[in-house]
């Protein structure tokens, strides 16, 4: 009786084999990740690169310019992410209509697709069919693919999926009777949508924001497919492999800080907007 | 004149169907509507609201049909079930909240959100948030939101059923009050026989989607 007393009490306080497990698990994996963060610092300390060297390695122009252009692209990105995910997202959480499952499903394709799919994919669409008209008429207006045009391409397609996701699951937090009683007190649809289903959904929404922009600013492989790695296109994560590629470790390295660095803000703020996380 | 009439009303939700709901409330009438869980009771409010669509029949408040307009122009004070306060607002705020619609200036909407809290007594709660406030004082505020804009036909959904005794008996003398100095026509929905003979002129019973029977009511002095 004692020994079955005692060994509830010890599941009580969480010490059942379960919960040592899964703690254990959590602690490794918590340790993997600030063991990667670690690496790179302790990587430039074991080359003996000081602060005023790694500032000296970001203030070299083509970085600069990578940071540029990675910022500019990926605020663009951002507002045209917020653009379409809001009313989609609205769509997809409170509507009923034929093909709704469908909708949901083709939304989520950019999620699993491979990143390097779509860049070929945007290569494939504006090679011919209807894309190839698009192509020329853009190049009438003198703008090209190759520039920050084709990067915002590829980072929305690689972030608006994600950012749907987190603003459906914002709305569908919305109870629909308070938007029905703003309905009653004389509010049309958009001033509903406006003054009730948008305020209350405010946290998701700007944590899918957040979360998309962070992975607007990291996209890879479709930039190096659709756009290249011409010296007018570099974002950062180029910029890094390019580094990387010609030997450049620490440079490429303290790029990878700064990158960590930004997806660390950006995470501290979803976070902070939802202290369980569920925001996103 | 008719507060309320509904002429051969018809809801499908699902398998479920309110059907041929036919009542007439008089200008000034307070009507309790009764009947167990699942009845159709809710969703025959809401019909009356607009914000659920009806496969038949008419409604008609002061004599107007209103099956076609929207649920913001039938001039409809509702009270949902859990009072429905906007979270991301003050009291102030959620009571005023019809008022900005209305265009009134903010000086106008200020004052008679005043008079309205003054009336109901929860003045001293305006500058509250309302996630701090108590089962009472929710549907104090909510009635004041709904009384604010001059409703035509006040709807209660509930208004005193997850309230203790004596916060209930609080409440519905409030309501006995404003329904007689305010002459509204009321359509209440409850599930306590005292409390319906306490507040109707009449009562009626809903059974799976039917309107049973009305009955008259005690309705307080």
């Amino acid at each position: 009786m004692k020994t079955h007393s005692v060994t509830r009490s010890k599941r009580r306080r969480g010490l059942s084999p379960f919960r040592i497990l899964c703690g254990a698990l959590l602690a490794l994996f918590v340790l993997v990740i600030l063991g990667l963060v670690a690496a790179d610092v302790s990587y430039l300390y074991a080359k003996g690169v000081s602060w005023r060297h790694a500032a000296s390695l970001l203030s070299q122009e083509r970085v600069l310019f990578a940071l540029r252009m990675s910022v500019a692209t990926s605020l663009t990105t951002l507002i045209l992410v917020m653009l379409t995910a809001v009313p989609v997202g609205y769509a997809l959480s409170r509507y009923r209509f034929p093909g709704r499952a469908l909708a949901n499903t083709v939304v989520d394709v950019p999620i699993v697709l491979p990143p390097v799919v779509i860049g070929i994919s945007l290569l494939a669409f504006f090679s011919f069919g209807v894309g190839e008209p698009i192509r020329r008429a853009l190049a009438t207006a003198n703008l090209s693919l190759v520039s920050g045009l084709g990067i915002v391409m590829c980072q929305y397609l690689m972030a608006v999926s994600y950012c749907i996701r987190s603003v459906k699951t914002a709305f569908q937090g919305v109870d629909p009777a308070l938007e029905q009683v703003a309905c009653v007190m004389g509010c049309s649809e958009w001033q509903t949508f406006w003054r009730v289903s948008l305020p209350l959904a405010r946290n998701g929404l700007i944590a899918g924001g957040v979360m998309s922009w962070a992975r607007a600013i990291g996209v890879f492989g479709p930039i190096m497919v659709f756009v290249g790695t011409g010296p007018h296109v570099l974002v950062m994560p180029t910029t890094l492999w390019l580094e990387l590629s010609i030997g450049n470790i620490e440079t490429a390295i303290v790029i990878a800080l700064i990158m960590l660095t930004l997806a660390g803000v950006a995470l501290t703020l979803v976070h902070w907007l939802s202290p369980d996380g569920t925001a996103v | 004149m008719n507060g309320l009439e509904l002429r051969g009303i018809v809801v499908h939700v699902g398998k479920f169907v309110v059907d041929d709901i036919n009542l007439t409330v008089p200008a000034g009438e307070y009507f309790i509507l009764m009947g167990h869980t699942g009845a159709g009771k809710t969703l025959l409010m809401k019909a009356i609201c607009g914000v659920q669509p009806l496969s038949g029949g008419q409604v008609l408040i002061d004599d107007r049909d209103v099956t076609d307009l929207d649920p913001r122009v039938r001039r409809i004070g509702y009270v949902p079930q859990d009072s429905g306060l906007f979270p991301h607002l003050d009291v102030r705020e959620n009571i005023g909240f019809a008022l900005d619609l209305l265009g009134l200036d903010t000086r106008a909407a200020a004052l008679r959100v005043e008079a309205m809290a003054e009336e109901i007594g929860i003045a001293p709660l305006l500058k509250r948030h309302v996630r701090g406030l108590s089962g009472g004082e929710r549907q104090k505020v909510a009635l004041a939101r709904a009384l604010v804009r001059e409703p035509r036909l006040l709807l209660l959904d509930e208004p005193v059923s997850a309230l203790d005794e004596g916060t209930r008996d609080d409440i519905c003398t409030l309501l006995a009050r404003v329904h007689r100095e305010h002459h509204l026509t009321a359509l209440h929905i409850c599930h306590n026989r005292a409390e319906a003979e306490r507040l109707g002129d009449r009562v009626g019973l809903m059974s799976n989607g039917r309107l049973v029977s009305i009955e008259t009511g005690n309705p307080a002095p």
